[in-house]
């Protein structure tokens, strides 16, 4: 991804809009794809596994705030919401109607786009502040729903639902090197989606309603149209982390869903680059390795440090820590952590002569 | 003589206490350049934002080639063939001029949400039809240096040139043009009354140009509209208007004598 394109030509409009226009951009991908399908899982052990799970399901959640967020400029505090509902849905058709896998994998996505669609509703008249309270409130409600209506959750603690791991066929997903590859091949497919999105009609109308949404509109843009389809995508993408989250878990709960999550995916988008694809995994994996890596060096100095309970003292520094990077993030870089990768890429093109 | 393409019939429209419009009808043709003049206030871009539906009318009504388009929304009028350019620029800063352009494709373009994540295949096909006509717009225009530049980067001038693009991309049968040379140089003026022309000569589709520069509306209008307090106060060919006492009573008097007079 460091390259430089110096001599390259294009001579035709199909390769001038291809997602890597110099040759050697695409063989760092491709490299790197490799690397992720056939060297990395094969590389960590299981605990460093579970890392690189947490970080492919986290990602496939924020593609979808970013495209909300970042994209179409609609600012959401309620992604974890949507999530909930894609586990809850695939947890209940998997274990109670016993159907297959995918199936409450895609019924997540759909069931929740819909719900999306419901929340995202406000939009059509109000932005900003107010429409942050509302997604809260939906937020809220959500949380609320599961835990009281027994339909939903059952009778058991945290509405908790057991599911049953993920089949695809004869193969039966339950090893976390197995759980892996279904997640890195949704997480491609997420990626890659998005990154189509981006370059095509749909996303220019996006980036015009978040730029300018009368002028959008002027253009023949349906603002009300399209702001709800935002919500609709963005929810199909937290609907279908969230039954991925389920079945890699094993167990539906609510505790996986609250408030705090969504948080944690905005502090994803802001900290990686709203508006952009490879900060939201720089994000994903930032926010979600680096509360588990210092809990991971601070159990090291157990005894040596003044805390008792290492585990939950981390679970609380992180929001601070978070919530102090989204501000800095917001105040200084607003375009995040991709425009840092950007600053040190541009750098490098013109090395070694800085003029 | 000429296909009528907009018919404004009598149209109100106020905000608040402010009446911006008060019974104003007019008619635009194909293939003619009619100027809309007055002073600051008069409601010129009340106007145009009536008819591209920004704002809706209390009383009256508008057409567009026999179609009432007095309440439906911007972006069916746009479908139907009007496009625009704004007073204060209004493109999408982030975007690249290209994108930009791309953007007033949007009502020629189908692909649905699906095809688009999909990209490969229909998407792809569609993306790369409309970018030929796209890269045609902007070959005319002479922009070609900046395609990949975000729109918001770029001076003033050339600002105002790529939002002339981004309508023409609409391929509409009536453009509105909100003062398109306000702010530029000599040159700038030059090239722009030069795309304007050309537009009207080659693609004969009807422009509705509010312009102050007297000059300008001399040489490129088949038709001059002036408009005060809300009111059309006369109307006719730019020979007629500029010896017309109402019009010069009303505005030309500063236009064109802009001190002393
Ligand atoms: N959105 C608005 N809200 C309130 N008043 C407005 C609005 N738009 C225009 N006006 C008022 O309507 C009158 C006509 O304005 P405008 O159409 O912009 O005039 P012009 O373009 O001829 O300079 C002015 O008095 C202006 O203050
Ligand atoms: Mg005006």
């Amino acid at each position: 991804m460091i390259n430089r394109e110096c001599g390259i030509f294009k001579t035709t409009y199909q390769a001038d809009m291809a997602l890597y226009t110099v040759p050697l951009a695409r063989i760092t991908v491709a490299g790197f794809l490799a690397f992720f399908a056939l060297i990395l899982p094969f590389i960590l052990d299981v605990k460093h596994l579970v890392w690189a799970n947490l970080v492919g399901i986290n990602l496939v959640a924020a593609l979808g705030l970013n495209l909300l967020v970042g994209f179409a400029g609609q600012i959401s505090v309620g992604h974890a919401a949507f999530m909930a509902v894609g586990g809850y849905t695939a947890a209940i058709m998997t274990s109670r109607a016993d159907m297959p896998f995918w199936v409450g994998l895609v019924g997540g996505g759909v069931f929740a786009a819909f719900y999306g669609l419901l929340v995202g509703l406000p939009s059509v008249r109000v932005k900003g502040f107010y429409l942050a309270i509302a997604t809260l409130a939906a937020q809220f409600i959500t949380e609320w729903t599961v835990n009281h209506v027994r339909w939903i959750g059952g009778k058991g603690f945290q509405a908790s639902i057991i599911v049953p791991p993920a089949k695809l066929g004869g193969l039966v997903l339950d090893t976390e090197r197995e759980k892996y590859f279904l997640i890195l091949a949704i997480a491609i497919v997420a990626t890659v989606a998005l990154l189509n999105i981006a370059r095509t009609r749909l996303g220019r109308a996006f980036v015009a309603i978040r730029d300018r949404d009368i002028a959008a509109e002027i253009m023949g843009v349906d603002i009300v149209r399209y702001k709800l389809l935002a919500f609709m995508i963005s929810s199909f993408y937290a609907g279908v982390a969230g039954a991925l989250w389920v079945y890699y878990l094993g167990n539906a709960n609510i505790e996986s869903f609250r408030i705090v999550e969504s948080i944690n995916f905005l502090a994803m988008v802001i900290i990686g680059g709203l508006g952009s694809v490879l900060g939201t995994i720089f994000g994903a994996a930032f926010v979600t390795i680096l509360p588990l890596a210092l809990e991971d060096i601070l159990q090291n100095f157990k005894g040596v440090i003044p805390v008792s309970d290492i585990h939950s003292f981390v679970a609380h520094l992180r929001f601070a820590v978070f919530g102090g990077l989204i501000m800095l993030f917001l105040m200084v870089e607003p375009e995040g952590l991709n425009r840092l990768w950007r600053n040190i890429k541009d750098y490098f093109r013109v090395w070694p002569f800085p003029y | 003589m000429n296909e009528m393409l907009l018919e404004v019939q009598n149209v109100y429209l106020s905000f608040g206490g402010v009446q911006a419009l008060r019974g104003v009808s007019l008619e635009a043709r194909k293939s003619e350049i009619l100027a809309i003049i007055g002073p600051n206030g008069a409601g010129k871009t009340s106007l145009i934002n009536a008819v591209c539906g920004h704002y809706h009318p209390q009383r009256g009504r508008i057409l567009f080639k026999g179609i009432d388009i007095t309440r439906l929304p911007p972006h069916r009028i746009a479908a139907l063939g009007v496009a625009r350019t704004f007073q204060n620029v209004a493109l999408f800063r982030d975007m690249t001029v290209l994108d930009n352009i791309m953007l007033g494709r949007h009502v020629k373009m189908k692909s649905n949400p699906l095809a688009c994540a999909l990209y490969w295949g229909l998407a792809q096909r569609e993306e790369i039809r409309h970018r030929e006509v796209v890269e045609r717009i902007i070959d005319f225009l002479e922009i070609e240096h900046i395609r990949k530049v975000p729109a918001g980067a770029l001076p003033y001038g050339l600002q105002k040139r790529v939002e002339l693009g981004r309508a023409l991309a609409l391929e509409p049968e009536l453009l509105l043009l909100d003062e398109p040379m306000a702010g530029m140089n000599l040159d700038e003026k030059e090239d722009m009354a030069r795309f304007i022309l050309d537009v009207q000569e080659e693609l004969g589709i009807g422009i509705i140009l509010i312009e102050h520069d007297m000059g300008v509306v001399m040489d490129i209008s088949d038709r001059v509209i002036v408009l005060d307090l809300g009111e059309k106060i006369c109307e006719g060919r730019p020979e007629e208007v500029v010896s017309d006492p109402r019009a010069i009573k009303a505005y030309l008097g500063e236009a064109i004598a802009p001190k002393g007079g």
